[in-house]
């Protein structure tokens, strides 16, 4: 009785030193959603269930261990006990009804992140091989046009309808905690909620092939107000008829996902950036150095295996060829030799 | 040289070649005498090929040899012992039809295929030290990793059924397995199947994750196909090892074993060989119909529709549907990995505590209860995937009931140990490692297993630590304490109790280091199978520490395997009962004669009666009873 009292009291102890290290490891990022709220809340829950658990068996073990151990010249065997059968009720439904209670939890905080919500914002997100685009409806219901980045108002609810053109990926930004798969031929809603302005990195969490590591997209969350001028400007852009050549490449570049992993502006991502790239000399993998010319880049985009640039993984999808029409090819060559 | 071409294990790979040539032959022949273009298909040639070539090996093994005689109506009379007229290692690299023999065979490849298995996992660990590409580019890191993952898998089923090979029969007293035959079968047809596995690193690779998922899985190279036809393959293994487990254990116990007399590891083979026997079929079926999409076109998973298929009013292909067919299998294959570990667990402990097990009883039954509740959860993989929405919360309900059962083992394990006199030699040590390890895996659990907070850790690098503390706290220590524990009973040799113990003392550490440090980046955002990282997510020293963990990891299981070699020739001679256990294999002589048990035993008591002076389980049946057949189950004996 003696044993069970002091292993009792340690196990009280080590519970509360391994809570407080759970809980203030700062193991998580920020949260930035409502759901993400709600989801943390549970986590903790559960890491204190941890705590608690996680003591009861290693102070027990770790007692055994020091105090019946077979000393030095000690003869004979353990205690004959057999079992308990009210020990083991007890520990059969003690964990049982804790399970339950928070399978309870889990059900209620499930229905609480995924319930439809009055002024819902919808946004269509795509999935391909390796980079996202997010359509935005027009008043009308219909796609208006679309974006390679996710601009999001804060406060407001948010439905993305997630799909894929290929393989499945995943959408998911680890500052709004949700994820939901993006599957070909089939749509599946997430709802978020942000409720922090700033940046965040949309990352495709099932593996969908070479690129998967880096299929990223940029996500924002803006003041309702701004986010609303946004959405106006480019609601007013895709309505001019035809545009410029060089202004339809742009959009080309946006439909396929090309600025997923080819900058504009010098960054450096997963492809060579677009900036200063007519005319300039590239270094290949295999050494040889080419100028880069109309040829190249038309063959780089049908072809993309044939002339790796040095320093970059050869990841980019070869199906182009099957899915851009020439007119978005010459209207994509000019938009890459117009960014000086 | 002559003795080398008379191995079975080289005629199978010459009949291994031999086969898949004259498979791609066959079907390149046939596409150029109707004309098909163009005349060299790989998919369909291949996959015709592979499958010929595992024929090849079981025909040049001779695991076929015995059949094909009943059926020209020849006798096959049983031999016993090495074969005649040559050497006696021989035995172990051909078709030989003993249970020992046979277990050897299967802890052996099991061992090997873990250490390519791990070498594959520190060669992409140390590509993933760094941010940025080092030196594998993505495709050839998804292939290391996808690899690594299905030869792990490969490697846990090995060492799964070397131990209820070699340990069943002995512990029930039977004098072999119920089916010899298909015993040897079971264990060959893996060898073919490894090989087309380890065939994929070098035709194109592959890039889904073990998973396979499709469409990704029906795009991939040629790698994958031959992983899907290899895994398919190794699965039928696991089927007829099931079956004969269950045969042996429900009809060849000695008389007196009555079910709730049988040593606690028999009762965690028979829940463990239920599930292989059961639901071993749902992922062969699903990695076929994913080869049949490839090689005929044949769209059950990718949404695209033939004109023709339009017209018949048949629905595209759905992905969610191989995700169900796939972890219908997937999931209770994880309890087919760990429950013959915790089974180990459970049968070592009372040696060593010198206590009876507490409540076996209870044990007993909560390894039926995780073999039963885990067909009923295997939703749990699927919450973020987009399957029906009504599923989520039954299959988190199920999901958290998994705790139960296994919360009773955890208790009962702590309460044996309470008022034990423990001693700790090499096995009770990892014994102890298991405990501790499968704690972190079991309690990382729960929070996957609740849909709301799964939505955050899905398919990050938690779930990683979690299902390595499971495999390593539910197998591979458990594995290891097996192996040392009943290695002296193989080989009638002691290990090296210093090297072993140095095993333990790298390896634990390391591995606590190794799976808190996986959680840890995975709270943070690092997501599973990604070649690449985002220094951004400050997750840097916790991937160099995963790293180094690994590589120490790796370093105390050469330990071992030193440790094994040497002693196997020059360690002590043990004694006949070194650990002073009841179970009937410790009370013959070691190593154990070609026929186990030349008399037949009575079991007259419980199995683990340690702490009542004078216990015994078993007595040998008195010398003229050599009639008495322990062959019969014992509702026809006793």
């Amino acid at each position: 009785m003696r044993h069970i009292l002091t292993a009792a009291v340690l196990v009280v102890i080590v519970t509360v030193i391994v809570a407080f290290i759970l809980i203030n490891a700062n193991l998580l990022p920020t949260v930035a959603s409502q759901e993400g709220m709600i989801i943390d809340n549970l986590l903790t829950l559960h890491l204190l269930v941890i705590a608690f658990l996680f003591a009861l068996i290693v102070v027990f073990m770790t007692y055994s261990i020091v105090v019946f151990r077979r000393k030095p010249g000690e003869e004979g065997d353990g205690k004959y006990i057999h079992g308990n059968t009210k020990l083991e009720i007890v520990w059969t439904l003690l964990p049982l009804a804790t399970v339950l209670y928070f399978a309870s939890l889990g059900a209620s905080s499930l229905y609480e992140i995924t319930k439809p919500l009055d002024n819902e914002l919808k946004i269509g997100v795509v999935g391909f091989q390796w980079a996202w685009r997010f359509d935005y409806y027009g008043p009308d219901g219909k796609v208006a046009f679309s974006s390679n980045e996710l601009y999001l108002p804060k406060d407001r609810p948010v439905r993305l309808d997630i799909t894929s053109t290929d393989v499945i990926h995943s959408f998911w930004v680890p500052e709004f905690r949700v994820k939901q798969d993006a599957v070909p031929g089939q749509r599946h809603p997430l709802r978020i909620t942000p409720t922090q302005l700033g940046e965040f990195k949309v990352r495709c969490a099932e593996i969908c092939g070479r690129g998967h590591a880096v299929m990223y997209a940029t996500a924002r969350v803006l003041e309702p107000s701004e986010f609303q001028s946004w959405y106006e400007q480019q609601l007013a852009s895709s309505q001019e008829e035809g545009g410029d050549i060089v202004a339809m490449g742009a959009k080309v570049a946006q439909k396929y996902g090309c600025i997923g992993c080819h900058s504009t502006d010098g960054s450096p991502m997963a492809g060579p950036t677009w900036k200063g790239l007519f005319g300039k000399e590239e270094t290949l993998a295999d050494g040889r150095t080419i100028t880069v010319d109309e040829e190249y880049i038309r063959r780089s985009i049908l072809d993309p295996g044939a002339d790796i640039v040095k320093g970059f993984a050869n990841i980019m999808p070869n199906t182009y060829k099957d899915q851009i029409s020439d007119e978005e090819l010459e209207a994509l060559i000019a938009y890459i030799k117009s960014l000086k | 040289m002559q003795t080398f071409f008379s191995l079975g294990l080289v005629r199978g790979l010459i009949g291994q070649i031999v086969g898949t040539a004259l498979g791609i032959a066959l079907v390149t022949l046939l596409r150029a005498v109707m004309g098909k273009e163009p005349v060299w298909s790989p998919e369909p040639a291949v996959s015709f090929g592979a499958l010929v070539g595992v024929a090849g090996f079981m025909i040049g093994v001779g695991a076929v040899t015995d059949w094909v005689k009943w059926m020209k109506g020849e006798e096959t009379p049983f031999h016993h012992g090495p074969p005649e007229g040559k050497p006696a290692w021989t035995r172990y690299f051909g078709t030989d039809y003993s249970h020992k023999v046979i277990g050897i065979q299967y802890g052996v490849t099991s061992i090997v295929v873990i250490i390519i298995a791990g070498i594959l996992a520190l060669i992409f660990r140390t590509e993933l030290a760094q941010p940025g590409i080092q030196f594998l580019d993505p495709h050839g890191f998804n292939t290391v990793m996808s690899t690594h993952g299905i030869a792990m898998i490969a490697g846990i089923l090995l060492g799964v059924a070397a131990m209820m090979n070699y340990l069943v029969p002995l512990m029930i007293g039977a004098s072999d397995m119920a089916f010899p035959r298909l015993n040897a079968f079971a264990f060959w047809i893996n060898v073919p199947g490894l090989l087309l596995v380890i065939a994929s690193l070098f035709t194109g690779g592959w890039d889904t994750g073990w998973t396979a998922y499709p469409p990704l899985s029906t795009r991939a190279p040629l790698g994958m196909l031959l992983v899907l036809l290899g895994v398919y393959v190794i699965g039928l293994s696991s089927i007829l090892g099931a079956l004969n487990i269950l045969v042996t254990v429900f009809t060849m116990r000695a008389p007196g074993m009555t079910l709730f007399r049988m040593p606690i590891f028999v009762w965690a083979s028979v829940a463990t060989s239920i599930i292989a026997l059961t639901a071993t079929q749902l992922i062969g079926l699903s990695f076929i119909m994913v080869v049949a999409e490839r090689v005929f076109k044949m769209y059950f998973f990718t949404p695209i529709l033939s004109e023709g298929a339009k017209e018949l009013g048949s629905p595209p292909g759905n992905a969610i549907l191989f995700q169900h067919l796939f972890w219908f299998y997937s999931h209770p294959a994880v309890y087919v990995f760990v429950l013959p570990g915790l089974g180990i667990i459970s049968e070592l402990l009372p040696v060593f505590a010198r206590k009876p097990l507490f409540g076996y009883k209870w044990v007993a039954m909560s390894s039926l209860g995780i073999a039963l509740v885990g067909f009923l959860v295997w939703g749990h993989h699927m919450f973020t995937a987009g399957m029906e929405e009504h599923l989520r919360v039954p299959m988190m309900y199920s999901t958290l009931l998994v705790a139960v059962p296994t919360g009773v083992k955890f208790f009962s394990w702590v309460a044996t140990l309470w008022e034990g006199k423990l001693t700790f030699p090499t096995p009770m040590l990892f014994i102890l490692g298991a405990i501790s390890v499968f704690l972190i895996g079991g309690l990382s659990g729960p929070p996957n297993g609740t849909v709301s907070t799964d939505l955050f850790l899905h398919d990050t690098y938690w779930i990683v630590g979690h299902f390595h503390a499971t495999m390593f706290g539910g197998f591979v220590f458990p594995f290891f304490a097996a192996i040392y524990y009943w290695f002296p009973k193989v080989t009638g040799r002691m290990y090296n109790e210093k090297l072993g113990k140095l095993h333990f003392w790298l390896m634990t550490p390391g591995f606590w280091l190794q799976s808190l440090a996986q959680m840890q980046v995975g709270l943070k955002g690092m997501r599973r199978r990604i070649a690449d990282y985002d220094p951004g997510l400050g997750i840097t020293t916790g991937q160099i520490l995963i790293t180094i963990a690994g590589f120490i990891i790796a370093f105390s299981i050469l330990i071992m395997v030193y440790n094994l070699i040497v002693s196997l020739r020059r360690g002590e001679v043990a004694a006949p009962n070194p650990w002073n256990s009841l179970s009937p294999e410790w009370q013959i002589p070691s190593p154990v004669p070609e026929v186990s048990y030349a008399q037949p035993f009575v079991v007259v008591d419980e199995p683990y009666a340690y702490g009542r002076p004078g216990a015994t389980y078993i007595r040998f049946a008195p010398a003229g009873a050599s009639d008495h057949k322990p062959t019969k189950s014992p509702s026809q004996e006793v």
